[in-house]
């Protein structure tokens, strides 16, 4: 995967988690850290992540794969691999 | 108002006017009172009408308030419209028997055979160091007995205007005419005529605060109005117009809508009519008040003659002021 | 006279530990009082000076009676000089607020006791109630049309805060809390429910719904809870003035902790009567808005039964303080794979220990395990939720 096409990738990410933590220093997350962890998600803030990425992406992240989305840097690298219906 | 171009009259024009016309509109019509005919009344209101209507309509009266208006209520009896005028509202107390136990209650007691459709206009008020025998505002008195009506037109249109629908009256009506306000000058239609008198009317519109006032007062509480709004704060100024019966609704709606009353009363403030407005805002309108409603009265003291003692015993505009900014507090 | 029991309704002074003019410190003991439970030690709320002492040992007095008056140091500075001003009135005892404040704080559940006054004498207004509790922003797609309306009924007189002020806050709960451990006698209930039914089912529900149709364990939970409040009516409606008012309807207060600190607990309408589906919705909508500040004024007055949910902390059971003036408060903590015995025969299976703090003078244990029975029991058949 080039950082090319992992940019902007990582930008709907970033904005995702903007929606569900308005008040979080994103600048300062740490790509290998559990999301959940550094951010204080709940579950709900959690599914209204995936939400956000799933309206962002077009991509369907089914239950099972929810630990994927663990940190900035696996949430990148899993969804350059799914297949999605629009353009990052 | 209505579309006809408005002059320049003094109030003490407007009263006037009201007179004549009401004697050219009515022969049952007739003024009577302490030096109304030759000298054209205390503070010339009757200027001329001696000459135009004649002795007849037009009857000067001994020094005797008792007498001329008990002579008033007669011929009010009999089936006249009379306007009987007294100097100041301190010498109508000499009246008051007449006023009291027979204009107010005649109908009562007759079961409604009896009506007094009479008229009395009278001054009142402080402000032109005259002293305490001559200065005092005793409209509360007036106000509170049933069977009277009691106005106070603070406006050029009111002095116009609310003559004609008192005379229309089938019982008692007392205007008060406050003694400052004869020389002052204001808009009026040319062809402006009778006013309503049921209803007090809102002078400005606001909404942080009502300020309450009738009669002289109101100038004062529409100036303070002007100095409130330098400040940020948006008064809205109520006159009375009629002191009994209270219109309430106008009232209770403004405060509702500002949520903060300072009432002005010439009157001392015990047992003034500003308590009887206070407690009636506190009966109706209690849980919509964001502060203590407050009065601005005169001093409770026999109004005294120097000008500066005066000035500070009676209500002024800084005075509402100050009030007001007490009222709304840390908004201020 | 504080009350030192919600049925307290008088005390003797005992004993004056301070006199006139002595400094006192905030937590100081400063008198002695009887009760029908005994010798009680009064500490104060306020550092300062003595100013008076208006009730003289041995005097027996309501709750609520003055006892003595102290002034602020700043005060007494003040008073060193020649007196200019009227003294500033006492200290009341409860918080000086104008009628229409009192009004507008009922109506949106604001204790008073934790807004700051800006009106005569330092009175809160009825502005000061809507700085701590703001008006609902409306949808932005709608602001435009509703702005004029709002100003012809009401004229705002201060742009409002976009959200909520934390220190008020965290008054507000102090203020609550401690009335609730005050005047509550609360007992407290656990019971383990067992999730396999529940998660198996979400599971495959979650399986064929689309990312953002897709159910949180939260939505059965709540919507077992409410079914388990319209059983046992007793934990659902509101103690004032001495009398339990049972509510018909069940508005569940959901807690949710703001990550800057503090937590709200608006609530959720009606959760007995929607399908889960409407309730994860609302839920999701709720959250969301927390997190944005822009809850609305409905929301955050009239919960009649909170439920609060510490497990994403990973926390194993909570016992939490009601809110007044609730009866009753439903814990749940971290739904954890558990060792389980069940018809002889040991397995592991997802567990959650679900907890209820209940109002004793509206209910017993007897009736809160009833509840935490039913709750239980909706639990084991999520389809019908």
């Amino acid at each position: 995967m080039s950082t090319t096409t992992q940019a902007p990738l990582e930008q709907v990410v970033l904005g995702a988690l903007a929606s569900v933590a308005p008040e979080a220093d994103l600048a300062a997350l740490d790509r290998n850290v559990p999301l959940r962890e550094q951010l204080d998600l709940d579950s709900m803030d959690f599914l209204n992540f995936v939400i956000a990425v799933h309206r962002a992406l077009g991509v369907d992240v089914p239950e099972r794969d929810y630990a994927k989305l663990a940190t900035l840097e696996s949430c990148v690298e899993y969804l350059a691999g799914l297949p999605r219906t629009k353009p990052a | 108002m209505n579309g006809a171009p408005a002059v320049k009259v003094t109030y003490r024009e407007a009263v006037r006017a009201a007179m004549r016309e009401a004697m050219q509109r009515d022969a049952r019509v007739f003024l009577m009172g302490e030096d109304v005919g030759r000298y054209g009344g205390t503070y010339a209101c009757s200027l001329g009408l001696l000459d135009e209507f004649g002795p007849e309509r037009v009857r000067d009266t001994p020094l005797s308030e008792g007498a001329f208006v008990g002579v008033g209520i007669g011929a009010a009896i009999g089936g006249m419209r009379p306007i009987v005028e007294i100097m100041t509202v301190n010498f109508s107390l000499l009246a008051l028997d007449q006023i009291l136990n027979n204009a107010a209650t005649l109908r009562h007691m007759s079961g409604g055979q009896v009506g007094v459709p009479l008229v009395l206009r009278m001054a009142t008020g402080a402000g032109r160091q005259v002293a305490a025998q001559h200065s005092h505002s005793l409209e509360n008195y007036y106000a509170h007995i049933p069977g009277l009506k009691v106005l106070a037109p603070a406006t050029v249109e009111d002095a116009r205007g609310m003559l004609w629908t008192a005379l229309l009256d089938p019982d008692p009506v007392i205007l008060f005419e406050h003694a400052t306000l004869y020389g002052t000058e204001g808009e009026l239609a040319e062809d402006a005529g009778a006013v309503p008198i049921d209803r007090a009317a809102v002078r400005r519109a606001g909404r942080d605060v009502t300020v309450v006032g009738y009669g002289g007062t109101v100038a004062k509480a529409l100036e303070a109005a002007r100095m409130l709004a330098e400040r940020g704060i948006d008064a809205e100024v109520i006159d009375l117009r009629t002191l009994r019966p209270l219109d309430d609704e106008t009232l209770v709606a403004s405060v509702r809508k500002t949520r903060r009353a300072v009432l002005v009363d010439e009157g001392w403030k015990t047992g003034s009519l500003a308590g009887e407005i206070c407690a009636r805002l506190v009966e109706r309108a209690f849980y919509d008040l964001d502060a203590p409603i407050a009065r601005v009265c005169t001093e409770e003291v026999p109004i005294p003659y120097p000008k500066h003692l005066e000035d500070a015993a009676l209500p002024q505009p800084g005075r509402i002021v100050e009030a007001v900014l007490a009222t709304v507090g840390g908004r201020g | 006279m504080p009350s030192l029991g919600a049925d307290m309704d008088a005390g003797t002074l005992v004993e004056w530990h301070v006199a006139a003019g002595d400094a006192v410190k905030r937590g100081d003991i400063v008198a002695v009082v009887e009760t029908d439970k005994g010798l009680v030690d009064i500490e104060i709320w306020e550092s300062g000076v003595v100013d008076a002492l208006l009730v003289a040992p041995g005097s027996k007095v309501p709750v609520g009676t003055l006892l003595a008056t102290t002034r602020t140091d700043g005060a007494r500075a003040q008073a060193a000089q020649p007196p200019v001003l009227p003294p500033p009135p006492r200290p009341p005892l409860r918080p000086m607020a104008s009628p229409a404040a009192k009004q507008l704080a009922r109506e949106r559940g604001v204790d008073l006791a934790a807004v700051h006054g800006t009106g005569p004498h330092g009175a809160i207004t009825r502005a000061d109630v809507e700085h701590v509790t703001p008006s609902p922003a409306p949808p932005p797609e709608k602001a435009e049309a509703r702005r004029e309306r709002v100003e012809e009924v009401e004229t705002p007189r201060e742009p409002r805060p976009a959200v909520l002020d934390a220190t008020a806050m965290r008054r507000a709960i102090a203020a609550s809390m401690a009335r609730s451990k005050r005047e509550i006698p609360h007992y407290y209930l656990s019971a383990d429910i067992d999730l396999s039914r529940s998660t198996a089912w979400l599971e495959a529900e979650n399986a064929r719904r689309p990312v953002e149709e897709r159910l949180l364990l939260a939505a059965l939970l709540l919507k077992a809870t409410a079914l388990a409040a319209r059983a046992v009516p007793e934990v659902n409606g509101f103690f004032v003035d001495g009398v339990f008012r049972p509510s018909s309807a069940v508005h569940l207060g959901v807690a949710v902790s703001l990550r800057q600190g503090g937590l709200v607990a608006p609530a959720i309408h009606d959760v007995d009567a929607r399908t889960v589906v409407e309730v994860q919705a609302s839920l999701r909508d709720l959250v969301g808005r927390v997190r944005t500040g822009r809850l609305r004024s409905s929301e955050m007055s009239d919960p009649t039964l909170t439920v609060t949910n510490l497990g994403e902390q990973g926390v194993a059971a909570v016992f939490g303080v009601i809110y007044p003036p609730q009866v009753a408060l439903v814990g749940l903590g971290k739904p954890l794979e558990r060792p389980w015995a069940s018809g002889g025969m040991l397995g592991v299976r997802p567990v959650v220990t679900a907890t209820i703090s209940a109002d004793h003078r509206v209910s017993d244990g007897h009736r809160g395990a009833l509840f935490l029975a039913a709750l239980d029991g909706w639990m084991q058949k999520p389809e019908a939720l």
